[in-house]
């Protein structure tokens, strides 16, 4: 029985309670990501104030990996900064690149950690990393338009 | 392979013991010395041992150019491949010059449209039947995979035809009762699937050609999932181009096969261009071959060929009405086993009628990737998601369902295990 080492309790009860799970208003940014090998999607907002995410909501459809990942996410990420947001961003992207052999940092990913069993069935990853790709692409064009709106 | 379901027991008419002992694949564990249970043969089938020494006694004997060469190897490699394409032929009833060797039954498809927008802008007066432009319309349907959708709205995309679909009913079959009116006069083509690698179902081709020709329509049928699964006899069809995939059938990946009824293949321009498939070249125009070498540019995949003729020599030993009725006891048997299962909603039609053994499924409460981790921690290999048929999904309002495949290889121990996996995907998540 391994699917214990994918499906860890944290992972079921953010799936069972999802965090951000709310078309978030006020927010900045909107986009909408598909896997296109599932047919999973996702829309996700983000407010950003002064450089920290103060919000990230969420609503879409998918696998329970994709769901509770982020509702993990969106705990951990409201109210960092934005650059600290896209550290975490990139640690949990590589260890979602880890194949199994991931040694992630508790410090920094928090509950985020419990998807390394995740890590070690390729065809699961991209669920994992749906709502974080979200986000980054969100996270992204909120500054590039604020440089935009800059003179 | 042993169990002790006391739902085992029925007769079948195949001896799937000794079937299984062709195919070295089956014998592996996956998943922690789980039995492998296989029923993903709707996306590509496992091979037996007679298919896979098809192939090496080729490399090692007769490898060669086919086609070109005056020397022993290329008169027995060209030999072997013309072999295969008259093995191949006679499995569906065609005639050799008929058959024309692709990629898979995506490019068949492909072949078909582009051939017909090249027709558009050819000035060959060969081809002039097959122009289409605006004003005219590509019917297909909304249970089709992506492969005979995609080329079809390209196609219509690049000469401005109209793309008019017939829809599918709650029970998962094809809503013919505006049939007439969407089949219309101006429709140039009717593409349809023999049998939906979702739904199971086996659509009326008899109704449907007859209704494509009063209205002069070419007609195309994706036989994917029907060729290697029920007797299939291309000219009794009725239909003028017929596309099937080698690796669905116990053959080798990369080899496919279009049928078409020669005065149409003669009528098609070329696809893909190069060595080969030519008349004459000279540096500012060329000529090309008649059908099939037209269709058939560069060095071909000789080895596959010869794979999937083998394919069909052990397909036709079993007997395809013996491989039929034993599939459709398994989808019987199948389908009355997940409906013991509350929480288990069948995407198709729910009786084996008209139906072939592909049974897709939801849970309620889990989501298909999550029932197909839960089945595959338990040895249990089959399809989760859209099952490239997008359209189909949003039918029936679902994001993805989970689809068991079978074939000549299972048995209803294997449906066992489907069953009682599921019902434990379902104690996992607690929605049961």
């Amino acid at each position: 029985m391994q699917l214990r080492s994918m499906y860890q309790e944290i992972i079921l009860d953010h799936y069972r309670h999802p965090i951000g799970r709310e078309l978030l208003e006020p927010f900045d940014v909107e986009v909408h990501h598909v896997n296109p090998t599932c047919g999973d999607e996702i829309t996700l907002r983000v407010r950003l104030e002064d450089g920290v995410v103060t919000g990230i909501g969420h609503q879409g459809q998918g696998c329970s990996i994709s769901q509770a990942s982020v509702s993990v996410m969106t705990e951990l990420l409201v109210g960092k900064s934005l650059e600290r947001a896209l550290e975490i961003e990139s640690a949990f992207l590589a260890l979602m690149q880890s194949k199994g052999v991931g040694e992630p940092d508790e410090d920094v990913l928090e509950d985020a950690v419990a998807f390394v069993g995740v890590s070690k069935y390729p065809a699961r990853v991209k669920c994992a990393l749906l709502g974080w790709m979200a986000f980054k692409d969100a996270a992204l064009q909120a500054v590039n338009g604020s440089l935009k709106e800059t003179p | 392979m042993t169990t002790t379901s006391a739902r085992l027991g029925a007769s079948t008419s195949l001896d799937v013991a000794s079937i299984r002992a062709d195919f070295p694949i089956l014998s592996r564990t996956v998943r922690e010395d789980r039995r492998l249970v296989y029923l993903d043969s709707g996306a590509t089938s496992q091979k037996p041992r007679q298919v896979l020494d098809a192939e090496r006694a080729f490399y090692e004997q007769h490898n060669a150019a086919v086609h070109r060469g005056a020397h022993q190897l290329a008169e027995e490699a060209t030999d072997a491949y013309e072999q295969a394409r008259a093995t191949i032929a006679a499995f569906v009833g065609a005639r050799t010059d008929e058959i024309v060797f692709t990629k898979n039954a995506t490019e068949g498809l492909n072949l078909v449209a582009y051939s017909l927008g090249n027709a558009t802008y050819s000035d060959d007066p060969a081809a002039q039947a097959l122009r289409l432009g605006p004003g005219d319309r590509i019917v297909v349907t909304e249970m089709e995979h992506h492969a005979n959708l995609v080329p079809w709205q390209e196609l219509c995309r690049r000469t401005g035809a109209e793309l008019v679909w017939l829809g599918v009913d709650d029970e998962g079959r094809l809503d013919l009762s505006d049939l007439d009116t969407i089949v219309n006069e101006q429709t140039k083509v009717l593409s349809f699937t023999h049998q939906s690698n979702v739904l199971g179902t086996i659509n009326p081709v008899d109704v449907l050609v007859a209704r494509a020709r009063q209205v002069g329509a070419l007609v195309v049928i994706d036989a994917c999932q029907s060729v290697p699964h029920m007797p299939v006899d291309v000219t009794t069809l009725g239909a003028d181009l017929v596309t099937f995939s080698g690796h669905k059938m116990l053959g080798p990946t990369g080899i496919g096969v279009l049928w078409g009824r020669a005065e149409i293949l003669q009528a098609m321009p070329p696809f893909i261009t190069g060595g080969s498939m030519i008349e004459t070249v000279f540096m500012d125009r060329s000529t090309f071959a008649l059908p099939p070498q037209r269709f058939e540019a560069g060095t071909p995949m000789v080895a596959q060929a010869v794979g999937l003729a083998a394919a069909c020599d052990y397909l036709s030993h079993l007997g395809m009405d013996n491989v039929h009725a034993h599939e459709v006891d398994l989808t019987a048997y199948a389908l009355e086993g997940l409906a013991t299962l509350p929480g288990v909603r069948i995407i198709g039609p729910e009786t084996s009628t008209d139906r072939g053994g592909a049974v897709s499924f939801v849970v309620d409460g889990i989501h298909a990737h999550d029932v197909g981790q839960v089945l595959d921690d338990r040895g249990v290999e089959v399809r989760v998601g859209h099952h490239c048929a997008w359209p189909l999904m949003r039918r029936f309002g679902v994001a993805a369902t989970t689809r068991a495949s079978f074939y000549i290889y299972n048995d209803r121990s294997d449906i066992d295990a489907l069953v009682e996996a599921t019902a434990a995907a379902q104690e996992f998540f607690k929605v049961r």
